[in-house]
């Protein structure tokens, strides 16, 4: 889809919404340097949420919707939970199907578009919370590994099972006190990360959400390397405030806290000497696009 | 709803974003589904059902099939991959287990592929909570299910008990008693399925092992014709491909709401899947020559059935005309919609309808019995399950009984 695609008839323009109206004003589709800087100077493609006040999921939806490569291309697979609050405010398209089929979902959408577009690059994103992706999804999350389908996976790391009300999950820390752990989860994180390595991910990312070049980072390298090599994963931890007692303006603080040394989520990449190489190559292609534009720039322009 | 529909003179318009008479990459010609079986030559060929599903399937123009093995329909999802590696499909994988299968058929379906697939006894329980899902997505996903038994000791044998599972799953669902049956519908049902006013999923059922498994003579249009591909831009929502504008779908999830409106949509939905499986029959009855066959329904002894219960029931049949017993035969097609008036009007004069069923519940007679008047005339049987055959000389003597007649011992 390019933005021609999302403008309006005119004899219907007055009676489009205002926030259509600015998508199709300022919204990045087609910019292909567009990033998490766009916040605040372009429409978003995340026009609200229903999360709750200061949820960390609601930052990590706009940085992520703001990094994708191309969004004008790009199908999001969802799954029940918080996530799936979210994903009907969200002017990219994306499937809810069921709890955990996610990664089931996207390995046959992102045949069937590979196979209906054979000349365009037709993105696909899953993106579930850690229930949906290691615990009643992991079979499925880890068939499409090992199948080496080309898609990226996030998973919206909360460390617990937000939307029911906060209930033991397998990526909660051992020991913590929950609804079914009511004495302490009693077996340690699922290592998810290494077992992602293990399955054949080619490009691996652990991190917060606090610092937003980062997750742009993380989430175009995810996006590029599924393109041209086989499966990607991120995790993102996005605690959830209300279930571990802390205010709606303490989640920044509580990833900073996450991610210092010796913390859970200290920031960690595996990528895939075969990956790195096109990293490495797509880099230098950006570099020298950005330095030729440059130079066509009229002085004083 | 029940309104008996006009069975001839109606033409079924079919995707049209490929035209007609357009050669594929195996130089089969995309022809129209009333053209592939009304008009092209037919071939008579000695096949198994398995492999009457691999001859339907190379003429169905299908993107995406995705496998997995549970007997009794590994065969015909093996011989699918075959015809994809001669290059006839698209895509074809094999999946984890029978729910994911269904998620990744969704997927491609989501994407704008036809989309096929096989599952029988555990595997479409397995695969279950996917069939309402794709029916409240409009996914048009044809399953063929070669049913079996579902009970614990394991069992493979005959068993169509996992058809009453999926009669309020808001897929369509048909009933095969031959494999020239098998064939048809599998053909036929795509098309009926992604009509702009039905989209709904279809299960093209068949009874495992009895129709799977044995040879029959099928009459087979040639294998250089194939049905017009899926236009996917005729579904009525979006496919998820980015090609149309993304549109904001709520201001709030509808799961978050408890009001009034949260509920009259999701209400208003369940009925307008169910209303979308009844508009099938206007394209159905055309193309299968109504949803029902009978021989001789105006005798007063009646036999109702599907699938492979049909069979046993016309030597029955042949056996009690001997006795000097008439008696006449209704077949039921599509068990989803289910032909109530058709139904109602064919037993109108019966005073005994038997319905004899290859499972323990008896789902088929529940059904007859919920829509026609004055419904002791129902006798729900015989039934055998388990993988039980039926000889005929049972239907004979349940009949016989049950009339008041003398019969002969059976030995079982």
């Amino acid at each position: 889809m390019s933005k021609e695609k999302i403008s309006i008839c005119e004899d219907l323009a007055d009676i489009m919404p205002p926030e259509y109206q600015e998508l199709v004003a300022t919204a990045t589709f087609g910019n292909q340097d567009r990033g998490w800087k766009d916040i605040g100077s372009s429409k978003e493609l995340i026009e609200q949420h229903s999360l709750c006040a200061g949820c960390p999921e609601s930052i990590a939806f706009r940085y992520i919707l703001a990094s994708l490569p191309a969004p004008e291309d790009t199908v999001f697979v969802g799954s029940t939970g918080c996530t799936s609050l979210v994903f009907p405010h969200v002017a990219v398209h994306n499937i809810h199907s069921l709890f955990g089929n996610q990664n089931a979902i996207a390995s046959g959408l992102k045949r069937a578009l590979a196979s209906r577009f054979p000349d365009v690059e037709k993105d696909v994103v899953v993106l579930a919370g850690d229930g949906a992706t290691v615990d009643i999804g992991l079979d499925m999350t880890m068939q499409s590994w090992f199948r080496q389908e080309k898609f990226t996976t996030i998973c919206f790391d909360n460390e617990l099972y937000a939307n029911t009300g906060g209930q033991e999950s397998g990526l909660m820390q051992k020991g913590f006190v929950a609804k079914m752990a009511p004495k302490g989860k009693s077996f340690e994180k699922v290592r998810l990360p290494e077992i992602a390595r293990e399955a054949g991910c080619a490009y691996i990312a652990v991190l917060t959400v606090s610092k937003p070049n980062r997750v742009e980072q993380a989430i175009k390298n995810a996006i590029y390397v599924a393109r041209e090599i086989g499966p990607t994963f991120v995790q993102l931890y996005t605690p959830c405030i209300l279930e571990i007692g802390k205010q709606s303006m303490e989640g920044l603080d509580e990833m900073k806290d996450a991610e210092t040394i010796g913390g859970r989520f200290v920031q960690k990449e595996y990528i895939t000497e075969e990956a790195q190489k096109l990293l490495d190559s797509i880099k230098e292609e950006t570099k020298a696009r950005k330095k030729a534009a440059k130079a066509k720039k009229p002085v004083n322009a | 709803m029940n309104k008996q529909v006009e069975l001839k003179h109606k033409r079924v318009i079919a995707s049209t974003h490929v035209k007609l008479g357009e050669k594929n990459r195996m130089n089969q010609t995309y022809t129209d589904i009333n053209d592939i079986f009304f008009k092209a030559e037919q071939t008579p060929s000695f096949l198994t059902g398995s492999e009457v599903i691999r001859e339907a399937i190379k003429r169905a123009s299908v993107g995406t099939s995705v496998a997995y093995p549970i007997t009794p329909q590994s065969e015909a999802a093996a011989l699918i991959g075959e015809i994809y590696a001669e290059g006839y499909l698209d895509e074809y994988f094999r999946g984890e287990s029978e729910f994911a299968v269904m998620g990744q058929c969704a997927g491609a379906a989501f994407g704008g592929h036809r989309v096929f697939t096989t599952t029988a006894g555990p595997g479409t329980l397995r695969a279950m909570e996917n069939f309402p899902m794709w029916a409240g997505a409009r996914l048009p996903i044809q399953v063929c299910v070669t049913c079996r038994g579902v009970n614990s000791p394991l069992s493979i044998q005959p068993d169509t008990l996992e058809m009453h599972y999926l009669l309020e799953t808001g897929m369509m669902v048909w009933h095969a008693e031959t494999a020239q049956d098998l064939f048809d519908f599998i053909l036929k049902g795509f098309i009926v399925a992604e009509q702009p006013d039905v989209h709904v999923p279809i299960a093209v059922c068949c009874d495992g092992f009895f129709v799977t498994h044995t040879k029959d003579t099928v009459e087979l249009p040639p294998v250089d014709l194939t049905l017009t591909p899926y236009d996917p831009y005729k579904n009525p929502q979006p496919v998820m491909d980015m090609e149309t504008s993304p549109i904001r779908m709520m201001r709030d999830p509808f799961v978050m709401k408890s009001n009034y409106i949260s509920y009259a949509t999701h209400a208003s939905w369940q009925q307008e899947v169910k209303a979308a499986v009844e508009r099938s029959r206007k394209h159905a009855v055309p193309l299968l020559d109504g949803l029902i066959d009978t021989e001789n329904a105006d005798q007063e002894v009646l036999i109702v059935g599907s699938g492979t219960a049909v069979s046993q029931s016309r030597e029955a049949i042949r056996l009690l005309e001997a006795d000097g017993v008439k008696v006449g035969l209704v077949k039921i097609k599509t068990i989803r919609p289910f032909p109530y008036e058709e139904i109602r009007q064919v037993t109108k004069n019966a005073k005994h309808i038997f319905v004899p069923e290859f499972n323990i519940a008896g789902w088929l007679a529940r059904e007859i019995k919920s829509t026609i008047p004055d419904n002791e005339r129902v006798y729900a049987g015989p039934h055998v399950c388990g993988g039980m055959t039926m000889p005929s000389e049972v239907i004979v003597e349940q009949i016989k009984n049950h009339l008041g007649m003398e019969t002969v011992k059976l030995r079982m």
